[in-house]
């Protein structure tokens, strides 16, 4: 079986094995030193991905830029919050544009915190092992991901790229609630199954 | 704190993908502040919104970095801060903005006999509605007709209907068209917080003189 979503990936899968670290890096550059060059390299690298982002949540190209100027602004602002161990800097970056979409397109609260925000159980692992986890996780669920059956694909799609509800995914579809929910439910049972063995 | 009630994985992914109406999303969050089970689900549900991330294909951005913005901001201690305190009551951290911090300093407003409620006032109320309700001993909780999805979150005392006992923490997820009665704990009573779904399903006319039964 050939994991489609992977290899369809605009850099390929090399980008992936070091850049977890490196833009985990600027981010820890960021906090400690202000680093302006550090935040330059942040916002090329990710400020075009968060502006494809707005305009899939249905943002115009304009606002879409501004979006990911306040997105990546955020980030700037915010980089001491940041800890490297508790997940990927990509992870922490979609979280904000995600919480800011929320706040902008929607005009709501988006009441979920960032991924930070209360773990009460500070991990005194070994980072490197945790990096290791981390990266190996965010492998597996890609892969997970590649081999869901398409209408599966779909509502998670819907969900998390588009921002639709599950009821507004089942009228876009013309499905029954109950039919999104359960597709919803068996993407995620086998997004977790490839991810049980890593801690 | 035992929970035995969670939530859909179905809705805990809307809400990691940030795709739940504000009412829902209100409710989840207490929930998921609770509970370190969801946790650990969501943060595995956070790496699937990451990976669909990934694979979007990048816009180009016609301006630089936003450079002089930044230098005009402070790192924001302030924020850190405000996260860190811990305040003790009995409401759950995300909720504490919106009503405080004790449950005993609602400003509840009686409804009907034994039950009080308190609306939270949201953006847009078209998609959803957001209250505390609080019911005297033994009592029922008030009919409100499924008109859609609807999630309750127990944060005092229990109830029981005939799925089981929700007690603090819990959290009864149901669909529409589940009929439920849910009977307030005989000693303690019962406070939840309840989303229920926005108005959108009655559109017509006709739909719109059966509205004024919704309400409790
Ligand atoms: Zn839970």
């Amino acid at each position: 079986m050939i994991p489609t979503l992977v290899t369809a990936r605009p850099e390929g899968r090399g980008r992936n094995g070091s850049g977890l670290i490196s833009m985990a890096d600027f981010l820890q550059r960021i906090a400690e030193r202000g680093d302006v060059e550090a935040f330059r390299k942040l916002f090329q690298a990710y400020a075009p991905r968060v502006k494809a982002y707005m305009m899939r949540q249905g943002a115009d190209p304009n606002t879409a830029e501004e979006l990911a100027q306040e997105t990546l602004l955020t980030v700037w602002r915010k980089a001491g919050l940041y800890s490297g161990e508790k997940g990927s800097a990509t992870t922490w970056i979609f979280t904000i544009a995600r919480n800011l979409r929320i706040d902008r397109l929607r005009r709501e609260l988006s009441w979920v915190e960032l991924p930070d925000g209360h773990d009460e159980e500070p991990s005194p692992d070994a980072l490197p092992d945790e990096l290791l986890s981390q990266q190996q996780r965010k492998l597996r669920v890609q892969t997970a991901l590649a081999t869901l059956p398409p209408d599966q694909l779909e509502v998670v799609s819907l969900s998390y790229i588009e921002g639709l509800s599950h009821s507004e995914i089942a009228e876009r579809l013309g499905l029954p609630l109950g039919t999104v929910k359960s597709r919803m439910r068996l993407a995620y049972h086998k997004v977790r199954e490839s991810v049980e063995d890593l801690k | 704190m035992k929970i035995t009630h969670h939530p859909d994985a179905a809705s805990l992914m809307s809400c990691s993908a940030g795709s739940m109406p504000e009412a829902f999303a209100a409710v989840m969050a207490s929930h998921i502040s609770m509970c370190p089970s969801c946790r650990r689900d969501l943060a595995t549900m956070e790496h699937i919104g990451t990976a669909l991330f990934e694979k979007l294909v990048p816009v180009s951005v016609s301006r630089p970095a936003p450079v002089a913005a930044m230098r005009a901001l402070e790192a924001d201690v302030d924020e850190q801060d405000a996260r860190l305190a811990v305040i003790a009551g009995d409401v759950p951290q995300p909720l504490m903005a919106a009503i405080g911090a004790h449950l005993d300093k609602v400003p509840w407003k009686r409804v009907g006999p034994g039950v009080w409620q308190h609306q939270i006032a949201l953006n847009d109320p078209s998609r959803g509605e957001l209250r505390l309700v609080k019911v005297a001993p033994g009592q029922a909780l008030p009919e409100h007709g499924h008109r859609g999805n609807e999630m309750t979150l127990i944060l005092r005392g229990s109830y029981a209907d005939a799925s089981g006992t929700y007690k603090p923490g819990d959290v009864a997820d149901l669909d529409e068209d589940v009929e439920h009665q849910p009977i307030a704990d005989p000693v303690e009573g019962c406070i939840c917080l309840i989303a229920v779904q926005g108005r959108l399903r009655f559109k017509s006319a006709m739909a719109r003189l059966v509205q004024p039964f919704t309400g409790f």
